[in-house]
């Protein structure tokens, strides 16, 4: 059986640690890995648009020297003809050593995987997991803070649909003295299944609030997300929240001086482009690193050492 | 009222009362050839009143189903006029084809052809959860 990354929890800590040790080592010694995934061929399996997680992918396996196929959107595949995520995995992993898959289905790569003969990687299913996000801020608080453990981080915005939320939420439950901080809208909070099984299980302190202003001075990463159009099923309710938290210069003047600001990207209005001259804008930087940390999941999923 | 003893089945005891139809329904007893006798609101020293199963055929019971409708109800396999065993329940850790998800944002509503597969997340309050999208499914659900 292909080992399979669908849930960031699929990764034990050590092995996360060890991919962020890989990422650091790609990022100082690039030429060492050149060719390291010759000859391979990555699939990405892309049936709802994205701009950085397939560019990504792509660009990571380009610069292992690896092959890349693969579609950008559904109306490109026999999807459109109603073909099934297992029929449509099984074809494709007979043309490619692994497959980096997004659908807006919950739960379509835990489905594809039981088809599959490679790899699969969850690249974002619907409003549930985003794994190789959270791996590549687990990389970037990394580096900014040099360790993933002992810090306050809040989220802000999307809570309840944000998918990268829940996955980092889990991933940092499993380290030592975190503290988090929710920051939404009433209709926008963490899921209670969220809470249960990755804070309150593992007593972990937590804090609820509406107000990012009041607990701005209390953090040390702050990670923003976007009110995503795309989980609505009423335009109303998006129309009226998504506006509820537009970080701005001025919020700042109350942050930490060493605050990590993070955001997965794309943001539409949520961050103002006045703050990506701050010092502490972390999340062009966090663009950069998701080649990284993707490079070195691709190698391990391959069971190729450099 | 009088219900003969069976010779050679199963009898499925402590059963919650007014439970039995719903796992009459669930084991498919209905496709059944042999007797079965469903016995309502039986006085209970522990439960006050419970619901019986006696089922007139050595059948293979589907323990899974039985111990995610209620890990309370005992399975006892007659022989020969005896009882031969007690068995007791868990809940199981994994649900196949027993519940469907209802998450309308599931791949497994999209693709009704894949298997529904719940597992076991929390033991004590009785909570599954979908497999592929982690919705919770409850027994008071059922």
């Amino acid at each position: 059986m292909p080992r399979n990354i669908i849930d960031v929890t699929d990764l034990s800590v050590e092995e996360i640690d060890e991919l962020i040790a890989t990422a650091e080592d790609i990022l100082a010694n690039p030429a060492k890995y050149q060719d390291a995934c010759a000859h391979r061929q990555l699939a990405t399996l892309f049936f709802e648009p994205s701009t950085r997680t397939r560019l990504s992918f792509e660009s990571a396996m380009l610069a292992l020297g690896g092959g890349v196929l693969g579609f950008s959107e559904a109306a490109s595949s026999s999807t459109a003809k109603g073909e099934t995520v297992g029929d449509t995995v099984h074809t494709v992993s007979c043309y490619a050593d692994i497959i980096a898959m997004r659908h807006p289905k919950e739960g379509a790569p835990y489905a594809a995987a039981q088809f599959s003969e490679v790899p699969i990687i969850n690249a974002g299913d619907g409003g549930h997991n985003h794994p190789t996000q959270t791996l590549t801020d687990l990389l970037t608080i990394h580096r900014e803070k040099g360790r993933l453990d002992g810090f306050t981080i809040g989220f802000c915005g999307d809570l309840k649909f944000g998918r990268t939320v829940h996955s980092l939420v889990n991933a940092l439950s499993r380290y030592e003295k975190v503290k988090f901080v929710l920051i939404s809208p009433a209709e926008l909070k963490l899921p209670r299944y969220v809470k249960e099984e990755a804070l309150k299980k593992r007593g972990i302190p937590y804090k609820q609030t509406e107000s990012l202003e009041e607990v701005m001075p209390e953090l040390d990463i702050l990670y923003m997300t976007r009110v995503q159009r795309e989980r609505f099923f009423n335009e109303e309710d998006y129309l009226r929240l998504k506006d509820s938290y537009i970080l701005t210069p001025e919020k700042l003047e109350t942050a930490k001086q060493d605050l990590s600001i993070l955001h997965p990207l794309p943001r539409v209005n949520e961050i103002a482009v006045a703050v990506d001259k701050d010092p502490r804008a972390a999340y062009w930087k966090q663009v950069k690193n998701g080649k990284f940390i993707r490079m070195a999941l691709i190698m391990k999923l391959l069971d190729i050492r450099v | 009222m009088n219900i003969d003893s069976i010779q050679n089945g199963v009898v499925l005891d402590h059963i919650q009362a007014g439970k039995s139809m719903d796992i009459y329904k669930y084991l498919h007893l209905d496709q059944l050839d042999c007797s079965v006798a469903i016995i309502k609101n039986v006085r209970s020293g522990r439960m006050g009143k419970k619901d019986i199963i006696k089922i007139d055929s050595p059948l293979e019971v589907d323990v899974d189903v039985l111990g995610y409708i209620d890990d309370k109800i005992t399975v006892n396999i007659i022989r020969d006029g005896a009882r031969t065993e007690k068995r007791r329940l868990q809940p199981p850790k994994k649900l196949v084809n027993i519940i469907r998800c209802k998450n309308p944002r599931c791949i497994t509503v999209a693709e009704p052809q894949l298997d529904a597969v719940f597992l076991l997340s929390d033991p004590e309050k009785h909570v599954y959860r979908c497999a592929y999208c982690d919705t919770a499914k409850g027994k008071k659900s059922f």
